[in-house]
C-alpha cells in the first residue's frame, strides 16, 4: 500500500522545467530517501505535496485520494529554510502552528505537553524563541513538525545545523515515528544518513527521476562484482571466471587481491575456485557500492551524456 | 477557528501586547495637547514679555504720525538720510523707516532699512501702517472731516450659516471646517502609512526568520497575507478608538476646568433649536448665534459637527485606504530579504499618498469643490486623504458614493495584484528583485 503516489507531475517556472513527468510511489511506513543534486527539483516536488505550489499537470494521491486541502493536517513538513517567530513564546508558537494544522486548542495543548516532556523541555514554553540556544530551537522546530502526529512526515535536510547529539536524538525519533506508523520522506545530500535510515530511495536529476526502488535492490543492481580477498599463499592466477584487478603482497606473507567475477558466476563459485588454488583465505568480501557511489555515477553519467548530445 | 482567523488573532495579539503599542496609544492623546499647549503657553508668554523693538523713523515731510504699540516703538530722527543710516547701524534699533516728503497723489520712495531680512509679517505691518495714513490723508484732502473719517472705520464679523436642502440652518465656520479637514486627512495619511509599513515589516520578519514556508504549508499564502493585513488593521482601529475615547474624556475634563460643560452646551443648543422650530423660523438660532461670545460661537459649531458622519466616513477611508496600500506594502515585503532592500519599492507606493496629502493642502483646502479637488477625491490612490478633507466642507452624496465605490474596486485590485506577487515572493530567498521580476511573478500561474 502506498501512502503517496505521484503520476506524471509536470511543473515549470516560465521556461525552466522544474519537474518533468515525475512519477513516484512511496510505500506506507517506509523511510523514503529523495536524493538529487541542488536544483534537481526535489524542493519543487515537496512544495507541490505540501500544496504550497501547484503542479501544471499530473496527479498526487494520498492514501488513494486526490491531494486536497484536508490533507494538510496529515502532513508534517520541515523545510530546508526554516525558522520560528523570534519574539514569540515557544508555547504560543507551537499552539499557533498546531492550530493551523487543524488541531483544537485543547488537543494541541495536550500534544505540546507530551512532546516537550519527552525532550525534557517543558520549562522552555514560556521563553521567547530568541532566548533559546540553537540546539533548543531545532528541537522546538522538530516538535512543531511532528506534534500533530502526521501520517506523512517530510524532512528536507533535517540534520543540517544539528550537532551530532541532537542529530542522533532526531534520528531515534524518526525511527520511533516510523514504528508508530508514520511514513518519512527524507530529502538530503547526506549519503551516510540515507545509507543508515532509508529503505527506499528515488534519485532525481535535472527534473527527472533517474532511479527509484528499494535500497537493497538498487545496491544489488549497481554492484560491480568486485571482491576483496586477503589470503596467504602463492599469488592467485586469474582464469576465465575472474579477472585479477590488483594484487599486493605484504611483508608478513599475506596478500590482498581485488578481483572482478565474470557474469553468471556467484560468490560461491569464486570461493570454490580460490580454494582449489590452495591458498589460505583470511577474509573475503564483496565490494557493495555505496549510495554515494551510485549517486555520483548516475549524476555524472547523466551530465556526460548531455554533454555528448550537446 | 478558521485559519485566516488564527492568523488575524496572532497578528492582533502580538502587536497589542507590545509595550510600544501601549505607550503610543496612551501617550499620543496626552502628548499632542500637551505639546500644543506648551507651545501656545510659550508663545503667549513671549508676546507678553517681548521687549518692544525700536524703529527709527526719518519722516522728511513730517507727514506721518506713527503710534508706538506693544511691539514697535517709533522714534523720530531729525537728520538727513546718510546720518540716519549711520545712527541706525550703530544702534540696537530693529529698523529704519525712511519716509521722503510725501507727494499725496504719487506716493513713493519709502524704504525700510533693516539689519536682517525682515519677516513677511513685519514688512506688511509697516506697509499697512504707512498705507492707512496715506489713505486717511487722501480722504481728508478730498474734504472729509475728522468725524466722518472716524465714522468710516467699521469692523464687522461675518458669521456663516449653512442652509441645507430641507431648509435647516446650521452655524458653520470655515475655520472649524478647515481644522477638521486638516485633522481627518492627516489621520488617514498617518494611519495608512504607519500601519502599512508595519505590514511590510511583519512580512519581512516572517521571511527573514524563515518561518514562512512552515506557515504556508498549513495556510494558503493569500490567506496569510489577508490575515496579516486585517490583523494589523484591527490594531489600528483599536488604537483610533482608544484615542477618540481618551481625547473625549480629556477634552471634557479640560472644558470643565475652563467652565464650559459640553453636555450643558449641547442641551442649550438643543433647546435653542426646539424654540426655533416651534416658531417655525430659523431666526432665533441666528440671533442666538450672534449674541454668543466668539468662543461660545466656535464651541457651538464644534459641538454641532456631525461627528458620527465624519467618523464613519473616516473609518471607511481608513480601512479601504489601508487595505489598498497595505496590500502593496505586503507585496513589497514579500519580494525583498530585508528592510534596506525595500526602500526602492516603497517610494512608488508612498508617492501617490504624498501627492494626495500635498494636493489636499494645495487644492482641496483652498478650494474644496475645484476640479483638481474633485479628481483627487475620486481617484482611489489619493481619495482617502483628499475626500476626508472635502467631507469637512460638505460634499455631494453622489461624489462621496462614487469615491467610495472606486475605492472598493481599488483595494480589490491591489489585493489581487499583491497576492500574486506575495505567493511567489515569500518563497524566494536571495533573489535580486526588480520591477521586471515583479511583473513576471504577477503573470506566473499556480
Amino acid at each position: 500500500m502506498n501512502i503517496l503516489t505521484a503520476e506524471n507531475l509536470n511543473k515549470s517556472f516560465h521556461k525552466n522545467i522544474a519537474l518533468n513527468n515525475l512519477s513516484l510511489e512511496i510505500p506506507k511506513q517506509s523511510i523514503f530517501g529523495l536524493l538529487g543534486p541542488n536544483g534537481a527539483g526535489k524542493s519543487t516536488f515537496i512544495r507541490i505535496v505540501n500544496q504550497i505550489i501547484y503542479a501544471d499537470s499530473g496527479e498526487i494521491q494520498i492514501n488513494g485520494e486526490a491531494l486536497a486541502p484536508k490533507h494538510i493536517g496529515t502532513i508534517g513538513y520541515l523545510p530546508e529554510e526554516r525558522g520560528l517567530y523570534k519574539k514569540m513564546k515557544v508555547g504560543d508558537q507551537l499552539l499557533y502552528l498546531a492550530q493551523l494544522k487543524g488541531l483544537s486548542k485543547t488537543d494541541a495543548k495536550a500534544k505540546i505537553k507530551v512532546w516537550m516532556e519527552r525532550f525534557g523541555a517543558t520549562d522552555w514554553l514560556q521563553k521567547k524563541v530568541e532566548d533559546l540556544s540553537k540546539g533548543m530551537q531545532q528541537k522546538v522546530q522538530f516538535v512543531a513538525t511532528v506534534m500533530h502526529e502526521p501520517e506523512l512526515i517530510i524532512l528536507d535536510e533535517p540534520f543540517s545545523g544539528f550537532d551530532p547529539i541532537n542529530a542522533n536524538l532526531i534520528k531515534d525519533e524518526i525511527l520511533a515515528l516510523r514504528e508508530k506508523g508514520s511514513t518519512i520522506i527524507f530529502s538530503t545530500h547526506r549519503m551516510e544518513s540515507v545509507e543508515e535510515l532509508c529503505d527506499h530511495i528515488a534519485l532525481i536529476n535535472k527534473s527527472e527521476k533517474i532511479l527509484d526502488g528499494e535500497k537493497t535492490a538498487i545496491k544489488e543492481k549497481y554492484k560491480s562484482h568486485i571482491y576483496r580477498i586477503t589470503y596467504r599463499g602463492k599469488a592467485l592466477t586469474p582464469s576465465n571466471q575472474f579477472e585479477l584487478l590488483s594484487n599486493i603482497e605484504h611483508v608478513d606473507g599475506t596478500s590482498e587481491a581485488k578481483v572482478r567475477l565474470a557474469e553468471n558466476f556467484t560468490s560461491n563459485d569464486l570461493l570454490e575456485l580460490l580454494l582449489s588454488q590452495s591458498v589460505q583465505i583470511i577474509s573475503f568480501q564483496e565490494e557493495i557500492p555505496s549510495i554515494s557511489d551510485i549517486f555520483i555515477k548516475l549524476v555524472q553519467g547523466a551530465t556526460a551524456e548531455k554533454e555528448v548530445v550537446a | 477557528m478558521s485559519k485566516i482567523g488564527l492568523v488575524i488573532k496572532r497578528e492582533f495579539e502580538g502587536r497589542v501586547k507590545k509595550k510600544s503599542f501601549l505607550l503610543a496609544t496612551i501617550l499620543v492623546p496626552l502628548l499632542f495637547p500637551a505639546v500644543i499647549g506648551t507651545m501656545l503657553y510659550f508663545a503667549l508668554e513671549e508676546q507678553k514679555s517681548a521687549k518692544e523693538q525700536v524703529v527709527y523713523v526719518l519722516d522728511e515731510g513730517n507727514d506721518f504720525e506713527l503710534e508706538s504699540d506693544r511691539k514697535y516703538q517709533f522714534q523720530n530722527l531729525d537728520s538727513d538720510i546718510e546720518a540716519a543710516k549711520l545712527a541706525f547701524s550703530e544702534s540696537d534699533a530693529y529698523a529704519l523707516l525712511y519716509l521722503p516728503k510725501l507727494d499725496l497723489m504719487n506716493p513713493g520712495g519709502m524704504v525700510l532699512y533693516t539689519k536682517k531680512n525682515p519677516s513677511l509679517q513685519a514688512s506688511s505691518y509697516f506697509e499697512n501702517k504707512v498705507e492707512s495714513q496715506i489713505r486717511d490723508k487722501k480722504l481728508k484732502a478730498s474734504g472729509i472731516s475728522e468725524e466722518q473719517l472716524e465714522e468710516l472705520k467699521t469692523s464687522i464679523s461675518l458669521p456663516s450659516v449653512n442652509i441645507s436642502e430641507t431648509g435647516e440652518e446650521q452655524a458653520s465656520s470655515a475655520g472649524v471646517a478647515y481644522g477638521i479637514a486638516y485633522g481627518f486627512s492627516f489621520l488617514v495619511y498617518m494611519f495608512v502609512l504607519i500601519y502599512g509599513s508595519q505590514i511590510m515589516q511583519g512580512v519581512i520578519e516572517e521571511k527573514s526568520s524563515k518561518i514562512v514556508e512552515i506557515i504556508v504549508s498549513s495556510v494558503k499564502p493569500f490567506q496569510l497575507m489577508l490575515g496579516k493585513v486585517i490583523g494589523v488593521a484591527s490594531v489600528g482601529l483599536l488604537q483610533f478608538a482608544i484615542w477618540v475615547v481618551l481625547i473625549f474624556v480629556l477634552s471634557t475634563a479640560v472644558f470643565s476646568i475652563f467652565g464650559l460643560n459640553p453636555a450643558e452646551m449641547q442641551a442649550a443648543q438643543q433647546s435653542m433649536t426646539d424654540v426655533s422650530s416651534m416658531n417655525g423660523s430659523g431666526n432665533e438660532s441666528v440671533e442666538a448665534l450672534m449674541n454668543n461670545s466668539e468662543v461660545n460661537e466656535v464651541m457651538e459649531i464644534v459641538y454641532d459637527i456631525p461627528y458620527a458622519y465624519y467618523i464613519s466616513v473616516f473609518i471607511f477611508f481608513f480601512i479601504s485606504g489601508y487595505l489598498l496600500y497595505g496590500a502593496l506594502f505586503a507585496a513589497v515585503g514579500s519580494a525583498v530579504d530585508n528592510i534596506s532592500d525595500a526602500q526602492q519599492f516603497t517610494l512608488p507606493i508612498t508617492l501617490p499618498m504624498i501627492i494626495g496629502f500635498l494636493g489636499t493642502f494645495m487644492f482641496v483646502m483652498p478650494d474644496p469643490d475645484g476640479n483638481v479637488s474633485f479628481w483627487l477625491s475620486i481617484i482611489p490612490f489619493t481619495s482617502p486623504v483628499a475626500m476626508m478633507a472635502r467631507v469637512a466642507f460638505g460634499v455631494p452624496a453622489w461624489e462621496l458614493a462614487l469615491s467610495m465605490i472606486l475605492m472598493v474596486f481599488g483595494f480589490l485590485f491591489t489585493i489581487w495584484i499583491a497576492g500574486r506577487v506575495y505567493r511567489i515572493g515569500i518563497l524566494m530567498h536571495g533573489t535580486k528583485v526588480n520591477y521586471k521580476t515583479l511583473l513576471k511573478w504577477m503573470r506566473t500561474n499556480g
